[in-house]
């Protein structure tokens, strides 16, 4: 990996380790590659523990086992135990469904650090249309069940334009399971929320009712539940610190091994993301052209070059200004000062005129390996 | 919520004080976050231990490092510290 301009880097702090695209549930804005069916292969319980080994080594030293549906990996507990043992901080990050009181235990006793599980709404219809999956009833289950066994439990909602109405109940739901922390994701556009934007984003008018509702909520609740609030950043007007500036702190490692500075990396042309089977974590954070592709400011054009901003946002995130101008190196067109901003209004009215639709006339694209498997 | 003076104060089980090699600093840990301590806020909530109360606690430091007049520093880094969830009196 050599000839490319190095910069100066911190180490990795988090490393999320994207063990499988399996799930049984259908989020319509899952945030995995709409083609993730191609991508077959999964790491091995060894090469799993190498990546452990090597980030914690480096310095990461939070650390969340996703997916997909990281239950669904039989060497879960293993790696649980090996991460513990390395000094980790470990999160599971599911869908809760199909946890069982004996696999509770059993990461318990491996060393698990806490549970976030996602539900899709507060009623039982709405979040079992939205799993694609009966799945409401099981979760909340398991929430009690996490609870019971004394983990500090995430309770994830993802909003947007099908739950939103339901942000009171949802409040009331997280606190009736005893959540520890409410986190209340915005849902992102990128993924399988880029393809279904028109039938999830909110007007401005929803989404502020709702962040009121929930910042009442937070004043309430301080000191017993933490609030987690991820904006949406159609109705802003400057652009996310994309995952706390390119390559200085945040580690993905895809299903297949492949090692992303963001999650949708994979997405962005000519990055060549390398993989932890040919190349070390040190090599990859250090060395890899990926890395290095966005660190810094270097790569910037204007208006972020000359931009007093820049430090704060790092020009915003580069999948966004890929997916949305088709420029990578663009300022995210969140931000208003970009040429493109227009995009974003055009999608938020695009947005209002599919809302009028009816369902068959323009349906959620479920997320599945067919609908994958198509769209690839 | 604020400091009630004679209930113990003990560290949050829901949170977890470790020493970080690469960084060279104590760290609390908790479900996605990170807070970096410097040494003498590490130092206090090492002696939250669920016995001693906020004067038995100032008595420790003083006396572990040899010096008075901790204590206003101390509770205002307690008062952080419990408004953050760090520290627990039951
Ligand atoms: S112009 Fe670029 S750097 Fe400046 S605020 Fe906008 S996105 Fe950020
Ligand atoms: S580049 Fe974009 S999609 Fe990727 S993490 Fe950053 S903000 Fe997100």
């Amino acid at each position: 990996m050599a000839g490319f301009n190095k910069i100066k880097s911190t180490p990795p702090r988090w490393l999320l380790a994207e063990l499988t695209y399996a799930c049984p549930l259908q989020c319509p804005y899952c945030s995995n590659p709409v083609d993730y069916a191609k991508y077959q292969s999964e790491l091995s319980t060894e090469d799993w523990k190498r990546v452990l080994t090597q980030a914690r080594k480096m310095g990461a030293v939070q650390l969340g086992f996703s997916g997909g549906e990281p239950l669904t990996r039989k060497d879960l507990a293993e790696l649980v135990k090996h991460a513990g043992d390395l000094g980790y901080y470990s999160n599971l990050i599911t869908s809760g469904y199909g946890l069982t009181e004996e696999r509770i235990v059993q990461l318990k006793d491996a060393g698990l650090d806490h549970i976030q599980i996602s539900i899709q709404a507060s009623t039982q219809e709405l979040s079992d249309h939205l799993a694609g999956t009966e799945s409401y009833q099981r979760k909340r289950e398991v929430a009690h069940l996490i609870k019971k066994h004394g983990y500090p439990m995430v309770l994830c909602v993802v909003i947007h334009r099908e739950n939103i109405h339901e942000m009171p109940h949802i409040l009331e739901m997280a606190e009736e399971l005893g959540a520890d922390y409410l986190e209340l994701a915005n849902a992102q556009y990128y993924g399988w929320a880029h393809l279904n934007r028109d039938l999830l984003l909110p007007t401005k008018e929803q989404f502020e009712q709702a962040e009121q509702i929930a910042q009442a909520f937070k004043e309430k609740v301080a000191g017993k539940m933490k609030i987690y609030y991820v904006v949406p950043d159609f109705y802003e007007d400057r652009p996310k610190a994309c995952m706390n500036g390119w390559g200085t702190t945040f580690l993905t490692i895809a299903p297949d091994g492949v090692a992303l500075p963001c999650h949708s990396a994979r997405d962005l042309p000519g990055l060549d993301c390398p993989n932890i089977k040919d190349y070390s974590i040190d090599e990859i954070w250090n060395e890899s052209k990926a890395f290095n592709f966005f660190r810094g400011f270097e790569w910037m054009k204007e208006p972020c070059s000359s931009c007093d901003e820049k430090e704060k946002d790092f020009g915003g995130c580069r999948c966004q200004a890929y997916l949305l101008t088709g420029d990578m190196y663009n300022a995210d067109p969140v931000c208003s000062k970009s040429l493109n901003h227009s995009v974003i209004q055009k999608a938020i009215d695009s947005a209002k005129v599919s809302a009028a639709l009816s369902d068959n006339e323009k349906p959620l694209i479920f997320r599945n390996s067919k609908n994958s498997r198509d769209m690839a | 919520m604020t400091l009630n003076l004679n209930k113990p104060i003990k560290f949050s089980p829901l949170h977890r004080l470790q020493w970080e090699e690469a960084q060279q600093k104590d760290v609390i840990l908790y479900p996605e976050g990170m807070v970096e301590l410097n040494q003498s806020s590490a130092e206090i909530l090492k002696c939250c231990d669920g016995t001693r109360n906020l004067d038995q606690i100032v008595s420790a430091l003083e006396l572990k490092f040899e010096t008075t007049g901790l204590k206003n520093d101390i509770t205002a880094f307690l008062e952080v510290a419990l408004k953050n969830g760090w520290i627990q009196q039951n």
